[in-house]
């Protein structure tokens, strides 16, 4: 009816996410012509890997010309079926892809041209997310429906496992941020929250001996005190437990300190164990003196946590296999392994480092243009921008991707339709998740996770993924201004 | 409500979105702030990382004698290096062959290039060396066949190569710097050379130059990918310096031939520039011998030789100086007013307030100075030095005139170093008055406590150069240029505490008493042997008493004695009265270098002296032994 309009791709596209979306790919470019320059052989921007990724940029600029002509409501009607092609296309890669590097993700349509298919899923999930949560008279927070969206979110991440793509796996873990939007309680991020932060303690100070319990071990239980408190004050506004429980252990704590002070030999595992104990008891008192139940689901809370770190240890090393505990010691900084696994960050690290402020300049970066940084042009990429761009072009390049996440929560949030609401807010998470993740790792702060840096890496799968994923969205925001 | 309730909630959920989302960009940029910005030492890593700082070695400066006559140059030396990273199995058998090893050699050096705590450097990606200083010949065999054997190179190195087989201790060595040397000079790297005697070791900052640095790309493989900004930080090797000696080494050649099978040491000064001549010790080695890869083993065999071959006597040795001091002694005398020229002093075959002692040979009596130069009269002398020290109208107390008596001592030369440009020099011994009064106990000590100093023997030791040095001072009449045995350096003016004269403080009148009986003493004195005909010679000969044996033959002279061109010290190693030997190798060696060659009716005295063995016994048994010198019976005769 009002085809007119909607053609008018110029004057209703939001023109802030293509200018990034186009400085951004071309940053890539030139960060790959920059990363896979070699003395010897001096090429030009247009052959070798930068040539390439300059003929992928135009098949991007094309598919994502189309798909802003595409109808709109196209996506809503064949969110499920593309989402059944991709799961298909998803298992057919592990039984027909070649064993590359370890892992069988590719599928090899030509010998020049490759594709993987992990990097396309990832609309296909997000399309398929929106479509189940926008259906009619949807719930959030029922057995049926959390299941059905677990399953549609778990169910890629097993097939990728499945092609030994751990990293790329774990993006999909990104959607958590849409159900959260969607109503999923904050206690979920929360409780990720503290695991993760329990994680780190209990296994980065799990060689030291503290008596009975490992330092880990002990910091945890403080963490534990001061949880419970800030959840009482939160959640019940008892401001008078909480001081109790915070004041308590300071108590005992100082009594403790003062023993060990005057050279008594103080069991610290011991006394955490007792002061933990204390607590639950207390809530436990609590919830039956105040008959709420609240209290008894803090104590759960309280043991949970004890449990979930003393099993950490069992599952880091039964569980986690040699390669991605070293990883993950190495990023803790419990080891330094600087000819293995911490090889690849160090040598990022030095690359980035030695670019300073300002940098070494276009093309004079010596670490990366001498190959010190292993998958300098795909999952490190991001040292070339550090190296020759300094901080001042890596701090551009991360505000330019904040604007482009922003920017997409933001749009994601002005939307009328659910559908194209919860695909927004699908399309900022996984971008969130991919710099965060390539961008932390490759400045040492976060394991070595094998995933790129949207349109910086190459390769054509990854940047094509993301121009799809992105410019279905853009279409979907064209729409809303005509509704 | 209910939907705006909804509604609120959303809104707080978006915001707690950006809240993370802005928290983990802070995080980010807070770490790229402290790689980037906070964090000095990546760039460091990064510079270790890509830059491969080749070094360039300087040609080491040539060093030519006084008639440029070419001494010490560089010659071609081949290292084989190699890149661990890049080698493939090989032919070992053939490899071997062609480089003299065995296989347990071969497998040998392979472990210890790895083994980090012989080679802390070690990287398998870096050059290592596999073996040093192959000659021209083994390079050429092993060249043709490099191929063979991936991964391994040939480096190029200079070495030392020497002219003559003289003045090995003068020119000094050069051998690769030790760990100790690294520590102290940042310059040095493993694997360097450095001088570590003579000339090498005292001009080495001159003769090594600069070394270059080329500053090169390395890649993650160790490759090299070009150089750094077309080279524009790389530095051109400078070459060291060349230096011209003073010393005339046919003079040393025939110095050496000469006190062959002796022990002991000729130096010749030119008195006019303090230009050292020749500086001969006496036994000596072949230069060429510490040098390249058997350096440690011959090292070794000189070190273990009890003739002490590696002992530079000329300036480390330090002896009594015997009757030659009696020069000082009558200058010093004059000078304070103690005696005049006129002075007459009797002599009994001996000191007759010692009771005889010390003894004197008979000669006429009483004499004046020069006549007692002449002859060599003990008591003379210490008569002398006696109403010096037991003058108290002049001097407070002994100590003071002892003391007044030391400083003129030194004034000409002697108890300090006298600061030739060569290392390890000794200082001699010439005692202060507290030396004594430690010695005895108390202040109160009388001349003739220490009456032998006076005619040179006692406490007073000096070296041969030092001796020669007397000479100098002698023949200028005054003073002395401090002895040298550089004479130019290429491009530099020498430096100038070895051109500025040290005036003595004896002035010049009281000189030419001395000069008197100096050249007396070869017209007609002790030391007619080193009469030259056609050159008037001055000339003292010298007795050293030697506790462990033979006494020491001195001898100190100048010639001419009207405009002299040298002076002379020579000393040989127990072999007895000074003119004996002293005498007629400093009579040859003046007659060389004045008149250019040894005139015939000379050539008995030359064969003689040249064929003459001194050596104590030990020796004699050990270079025997040796298989190197001497039959033992013709030593027998002198060493008793």
């Amino acid at each position: 009816m009002l085809k007119k309009e909607d053609d008018h791709i110029t004057g209703s596209v939001d023109w802030i996410i293509l200018i990034i979306y186009l400085l951004l790919i071309v940053g890539g470019w030139l960060s790959i012509y920059g990363a896979s320059f070699d003395y010897e052989r001096e090429s030009s921007l247009f052959d070798g890997r930068a040539g390439m990724q300059l003929v992928w940029m135009g098949i991007c600029l094309s598919a994502g010309f189309v798909l802003l002509k595409l109808e709109s409501s196209l996506y809503d009607i064949f969110a499920y079926m593309i989402y059944a092609f991709f799961i298909l296309l998803l298992a057919v890669t592990i039984v027909v892809a070649p064993d590359i590097k370890g892992s069988r993700s590719w599928l090899v349509i030509t010998d020049s041209i490759r594709l993987q298919p992990a990097e396309f899923a990832k609309f296909a999930v997000a399309l398929a997310l929106a479509r189940f949560i926008n259906s009619y008279n949807f719930k959030l927070l029922t057995f049926k429906n959390l299941t059905i969206i677990s399953a549609m979110i778990i169910l890629p991440m097993i097939l990728i496992m499945l092609q030994q793509e751990t990293g790329s796996a774990l993006v999909y873990t990104a959607f958590i941020l849409v159900l959260y939007r969607e109503g999923l309680p904050g206690i979920v991020l929360f409780t990720g929250l503290c695991a993760v932060v329990l994680f780190v303690f209990g296994l980065k100070y799990s060689e030291i001996d503290m008596g009975m319990l490992t330092l880990g071990e002990c910091i945890s239980v403080l963490f534990v005190i001061i949880v419970t408190a800030i959840l009482a004050i939160n959640f019940r506004k008892d401001y008078k437990s909480a001081m109790l429980i915070l004041g308590g252990a300071a108590v005992f704590g100082g009594i403790c300190y003062l023993f060990d002070f005057l050279d008594v030999d103080v069991n610290w595992g011991l006394m955490s164990v007792i002061a933990v104990s204390i607590l639950i008891i207390y809530l436990i008192v609590l919830a039956v003196r105040e008959w709420n139940k609240t209290y008894l689901l803090f104590a759960a809370f309280a043991v949970g946590c004890i449990v979930y770190v003393s099993s950490i240890n069992y599952v880091f090393s039964d569980v986690l296999q040699p390669h991605q505990q070293i990883r993950i010691k190495v990023s803790l900084g419990m080891e330094d392994d600087l000819m293995g696994a911490g090889y690849n960050v160090n040598q990022s690290k030095i690359a980035i480092g030695s670019g300073g402020f300002l940098g070494k300049g276009f093309l004079n970066g010596t670490q990366t243009k001498l190959k010190y940084v292993p998958e300098q042009d795909t999952d490190f990429i991001f040292c070339t921008v550090g190296e020759e761009q300094g901080f001042v072009g890596s701090v551009l390049v991360l505000i330019g991707f904040s604007i482009l996440i922003l920017r997409l929560f933001y749009l994601a949030e002005r939307q009328k339709s659910t559908f194209a609401r919860v695909y927004g807010y699908g399309v900022a998470s996984v971008f969130l998740f991919h710099v965060t993740i390539n961008i932390g790792m490759v400045i040492g702060l976060l394991p070595v996770i094998g995933i790129p840096l949207p349109f910086f890496s190459y390769g054509g799968s990854s940047i094509l993924g993301f121009t799809i994923l992105l410019f279905i969205f853009l279409r979907l925001d064209m729409a809303r201004k005509r509704r | 409500m209910s939907k705006q309730q909804n509604q609120l909630s959303s809104e707080k959920r978006f915001y707690t979105i950006c809240a993370i989302v802005l928290i983990i960009v802070v995080a980010l940029v807070c770490q790229l702030f402290n790689l980037q910005i906070v964090k000095h030492e990546y760039k460091d890593s990064a510079d270790s990382n890509a830059f491969f700082k080749k070094t360039l070695y300087p040609a080491r400066g040539t060093i030519s004698d006084r008639n440029d006559k070419l001494l010490v140059y560089n010659q071609p030396m081949y290292d084989i290096v190699y890149i661990p990273r890049e080698v493939a199995p090989f032919d070992t058998t053939d490899f071997c062959n062609i480089l003299g090893l065995t296989k347990e050699q071969l497998l040998k050096r392979f472990a210890d290039v790895k083994d980090r705590r012989l080679n802390p450097g070690y990287s398998s990606y870096t050059i290592q060396t596999f073996m040093t200083q192959l000659n021209v010949r083994e390079y050429g065999l092993f060249q043709e066949k490099l191929y063979k054997f991936p991964g391994f190179y040939i480096q190029n190195r200079a070495l030392r190569q020497y002219n003559y087989v003289n003045a090995a201790h003068v020119l000094g060595y050069v051998a690769e710097v030790g760990k100790s040397t690294i520590e102290e000079d940042p310059y040095y790297a493993r694997g360097d050379y450095a001088g570590k005697s003579g000339i090498e070791n005292s001009y080495e900052n001159i003769l090594r130059g600069e070394k270059g640095v080329e500053i090169l790309l390395r890649d993650a493989h160790g490759r090299i990918k070009g150089k750094y900004e077309e080279g524009k930080h790389d530095k051109a090797p400078v070459s060291g310096k060349n230096l011209q000696l003073s010393l005339d080494i046919d003079l040393q050649a025939y110095g050496e031939y000469l006190m062959q099978n002796k022990i002991g040491a000729i130096a010749m000064i030119e008195p006019s520039t303090g230009e050292v001549l020749c500086l001969v010790t006496a036994p000596t080695y072949d230069p060429s011998v510490l040098l390249g890869r058997d350096f440690s083993s011959n090292y070794k065999v000189l070190e273990q030789n009890p003739s002490k071959p590696l002992f530079n006597r000329a300036i480390q040795g330090t002896y009594p100086p015997g009757s030659t001091f009696k020069t000082t002694q009558g200058m010093t005398f004059l000078q304070e007013g103690i005696i005049t020229p006129e002075t007459m002093y009797s002599c009994a075959r001996g000191y007759p307030p010692g009771g005889g002692r010390p003894k004197c040979h008979g000669h006429a009596s009483p004499l004046p100075l020069s006549p007692a130069i002449a002859t060599s009269c003990n008591s003379y002398f210490c008569y002398g030095l006696n109403a010096m020290l037991s003058n108290r109208k002049k001097y407070a107390n002994i100590s003071q005139a002892f003391d007044i008596w030391k400083d003129y001592q030194v004034s000409m030369g002697f108890g300090y170093k006298l600061g030739v440009d060569l290392p390890s020099e000794k200082r001699g011994f010439i005692p202060n008055s507290q030396f004594y009064s430690k010695a005895f106990r108390t202040d109160k000590w009388y001349a003739q406590n220490v009456i032998s100093i006076a005619i040179g023997q006692g406490e007073v030791l000096s070296t041969p150069l030092q001796i020669a040095n007397l000479g100098a001072t002698i023949a200028n009449r005054g003073y002395f240029l401090t002895p040298h045995v550089v004479r130019q350096i290429q491009d530099q003016t020498l430096n100038k505490e070895f051109t500025e004269k040290r005036f003595t403080k004896v002035s010049t009148e009281n000189y030419l008493p001395i000069v008197e009986g100096m050249a007396r003493a070869v017209t007609g004195g002790t030391c007619h042997g080193a009469a030259i005909p056609d050159i008037a010679v001055a000339g003292k000969t010298g007795t050293a008493e030697n506790p462990h044996g033979r006494d020491h033959s001195w001898f100190m002279g100048f010639a001419p004695v009207d405009n002299p061109k040298v002076a002379i010290a020579v000393l040989v190693e127990n072999a007895g009265f000074g003119a004996r030997f002293a005498v007629p190798i400093a009579k040859l060696m003046m007659t060389k270098y004045l008149k250019g060659e040894i005139p015939a009716s000379d050539k008995y005295l030359e064969e003689n002296m040249a064929n003459a063995v001194v050596l104590p016994n030990v020796m004699t048994v050990w270079s025997s032994r040796k298989g190197t010198t001497a039959s033992e019976d013709n030593s027998q005769e002198i060493t008793e």
